[in-house]
């Protein structure tokens, strides 16, 4: 396997939906190339950034304006 | 990911008295759900006054279909749907700056293969808070700096954490589609990424 393929593969690796003979493979190139090692972890960490801002917003949602509620308020009481 | 709901009973509660058209319950509804639904709409859209639109649309919309909510989800994951519908409409009218492409982000092969660059590790472990919410601040205006296709597939599959059918449903794409595009906007963010998140001097 080259990198390019291991490039290729990696979401599927994650997802776990790599069949079992193309996981071997994968995971043999993992062990022997760092530079895919790292782009694998890099690509991890890109994903689990993403769902920390959701997990960021939960904790400290935000103030609701005056002006937004009544203004919503308002729409529904004029159609 | 679908928000975490308050206790569900109370909004079971709030669901009968907004059937009934008790008029205080719709303002209950707001003030209840508002602010997480802001806090989704301002993900999508960087100028408060378009999220600030989306979430009134959105809220216009659930005032509308309330009667069509059949229970079979959380209230709360019902509106973050109808808040991410309202945003995503709200995102297609916008002016577009020029997009840069998407292929330069992508990592370079050597003709037999092997990475043209060799990616380094990042440093994430030694981040302090604040050096945490300054990255969250800079992945988000990263997302939005995609080229449309892909900023919104990373939007609803990884930040906001929808499934793949329901992603492709809303932007009118196969799944199949919705996993190419994924796997190459994540491609991407994680090359705009690196230069802040790679390591000084990697071992």
């Amino acid at each position: 396997m080259k990198c390019r393929d291991c490039v290729e593969f990696l979401m599927e690796y994650l997802d776990g939906t790599l069949a079992e003979s193309e996981r071997r493979v994968f995971e043999a190139h993992l062990g022997e190339c760092p530079p895919c090692g790292h782009y694998l972890d890099s690509y991890r960490e890109t994903v689990r950034l993403g769902r920390t801002l959701c997990e960021a917003d939960e904790r400290v949602p935000p103030e609701m304006p005056e002006e937004l509620v009544s203004a919503i308020l308002a729409a529904r009481s004029a159609r | 990911m679908a928000p975490e709901d308050k206790p569900a009973t109370e909004d079971s509660q709030l669901l009968a008295q907004l059937r009934a058209g008790d008029e205080h319950a719709y303002e209950e509804l707001v003030r209840r759900h508002g602010p997480r639904l802001l806090a989704v709409a301002r993900r999508f859209l960087p100028v408060e006054e378009d999220a600030r639109d989306a979430v009134q649309d959105a809220f216009v919309s659930a005032f509308r279909s309330i009667d069509r909510f059949e229970g079979q989800s959380l209230l709360s994951t019902w509106l973050h749907r109808i808040v991410v519908n309202a945003s995503l409409m709200r995102l297609r009218t916008r002016r577009r700056k020029p997009e840069q492409s998407i292929e330069e982000l992508l990592p370079g092969y050597l003709e037999d293969g092997h990475l043209e660059r060799p990616a380094s590790p990042w440093r994430m472990d030694d981040l302090d808070p604040a050096e945490r919410n300054e990255l969250r601040a800079l992945v988000l205006e990263r997302v939005h700096s995609l080229p449309d296709g892909h900023r919104n597939v990373i939007l609803l599959r990884d930040i906001e954490g929808l499934d793949t059918e329901e992603t492709a449903q809303l932007l009118g794409i196969s799944p199949g589609a919705v996993k190419t595009r994924l796997h190459r906007a994540r491609q991407a963010l994680r090359g705009l990424l690196e230069p802040y998140l790679r390591e000084a001097n990697p071992e």
